[in-house]
């Protein structure tokens, strides 16, 4: 365990000595979330009905463009071949490699999300449900991102190869996301929705560094 | 089983009975699919509702469950191929990505054909169109990452990850329309107890169904053995290069 810890001290600390990286993130979520009102027009209603959709696609491409840091910089640089070669289980170092990254990614996101929901007009019975929604759905999106990540490792035009890959995979967290909020707006029961999202991340939880794993491994061979 | 796979892993023999068999397949395909579009369009009855345009069903329905039998075959391909690390399944993996892919394509344009005149919509956001679209897409990423490294082995390796990690949405669109209301309409043939299609619409069906498999065999066969020798070629050309250097 002490090792897991050790891991998501280095790549917390490696993060934070580049701050600029975390900010660069929630600036993208905050600036793209502000590009809809201008796109669809300033229309209350309009934005209300669609605000919880808005803010769950641009945290989702949030999460995605920082992703190619997770792996990538060891990569290059060798420290990666040299975790593979450590007597733990290289499945607790991806793990804890996911969980700076959750911790560097998600959280200033889930810390922007409520003043840019505001922003939307998204109504109140909404806000819970969406910070849950983002509790829930945000680790799988870093887990299964994960595996993106290392497949595409060494490949030309990596960065959009991985939004080709992964994309396809966050739908079902998209799709069980929005429609929680929405239920949740509408005062119809959330606790379905929810479930789903749990059951989703408690699924990707030991498959996606498994998959992750053997990416990394054919990675550096 | 195991026995089958070693026996052609060895490429020489696999080459001798793909030659042998490309041609009774391609046959069996021409038969098959002759008879079904006889079927189809000329001795099976309309529908008492949608009328005529009932028959883009016969080519419609066949490609979905060859759009999701293909992407099986791929995941098994790869597993075989990560697990077991037998030479051929990479290729067989390579070669079944576009055809499925192409069959996914087709099942989305003929549903999207199909739904104009009966939904009255070209498309709708409803679970099987979009989990069939999201099977397009994986289709796609694979093929892309197979073909995005410079070493071809780590394309394999990579490609063959993914390909099982999206297996899951194979089951999920064989149950999305059970488990949502959904305006495409439930299971009528592969469900428990009879089929509820009318054994005259059922025959044409499954004529065109088991005619696209071996229509898939055939291609898969033609591919796997073009990428054999694609192999080959490299292998003598290094050897004459290597020759000339000396």
């Amino acid at each position: 365990m002490t090792r897991l810890w050790t891991i998501v001290q280095r790549d917390l600390r490696l993060a934070l000595r580049q701050g600029s990286d975390s900010l660069m993130v929630v600036g993208f979520f905050v600036l793209t979330v502000t590009l809809f009102p201008f796109g669809l027009g300033p229309e209350t209603n309009l934005l209300e009905r669609t605000s919880s959709g808005i803010l769950w696609v641009t945290a989702l491409l949030a999460s995605m463009l920082s992703l190619d840091r997770l792996f990538l910089a060891d990569y290059e640089d060798g420290s990666l071949e040299l975790l593979t070669l450590t007597p733990t289980t290289l499945e607790i170092l991806v793990i804890g490699k996911v969980m700076a990254h959750w911790l560097t990614t998600a959280l200033p996101v889930m810390a922007a999300a409520p003043i840019l929901a505001l922003l939307l007009h998204l109504q109140e019975d909404g806000f819970a449900t969406l910070m849950l929604t983002l509790l829930l759905g945000t680790p799988t999106l870093s887990l299964i991102g994960a595996m993106g990540a290392a497949l595409v490792l060494g490949a030309r035009r990596g960065g959009v190869l991985l939004s080709l890959l992964i994309l396809p995979l966050y739908i079902p967290v998209l799709i069980f996301a929005v429609g929680a909020v929405d239920a949740a707006v509408q005062g119809l029961p959330v606790k379905g929705h929810l479930l789903i999202l749990g059951g989703i991340l408690l699924a990707a939880l030991p498959l996606a560094p498994l998959a992750t794993v053997a990416a990394v491994r054919q990675a550096v061979e | 089983m195991s026995f089958f796979s070693q026996r052609f892993a060895n490429p020489t023999r696999f080459l001798k009975l793909a030659t042998a068999l490309i041609p009774w397949c391609a046959a069996a395909t021409l038969l098959l699919l002759g008879s079904g579009v006889y079927f189809a369009l000329f001795d099976s009855p309309a529908d008492y509702q949608q009328g005529e345009s009932v028959r883009i069903m016969y080519v419609h329905v066949p490609s979905a469950w060859l759009a999701m039998a293909g992407y099986s075959t791929l995941a098994f391909a790869s597993a075989t191929a990560l697990i077991w690390k037998h030479p051929l399944a990479d290729l067989v993996a390579k070669s079944a990505s576009p055809i499925g892919a192409c069959f996914a394509f087709l099942c989305l344009v003929t549903g999207s054909l199909w739904g104009k005149p009966m939904w009255g919509t070209w498309w709708a956001w409803d679970a099987r169109l979009t989990s069939m679209l999201i099977l397009f897409f994986l289709y796609l990423g694979h093929m892309a990452l197979l073909n995005a490294f410079d070493d071809q082995q780590r394309g394999y390796r990579a490609a063959a990850i993914l390909a099982i990690a999206g297996f899951v949405n194979v089951p999920v669109i064989k149950f999305s329309v059970d488990w949502w209301n959904t305006l495409h309409q439930p299971a009528s043939v592969s469900r428990m107890g009879m089929p509820a299609i009318d054994p005259q619409m059922l025959l044409p069906l499954l004529l065109m169904a088991v005619g696209y498999t071996f229509f898939f065999a055939t291609i898969l066969l033609l591919r796997v053995k073009g990428e054999i020798l694609d192999t080959k070629i490299r292998a003598i050309r290094l050897n004459q290069i290597r020759a000339a250097q000396q």
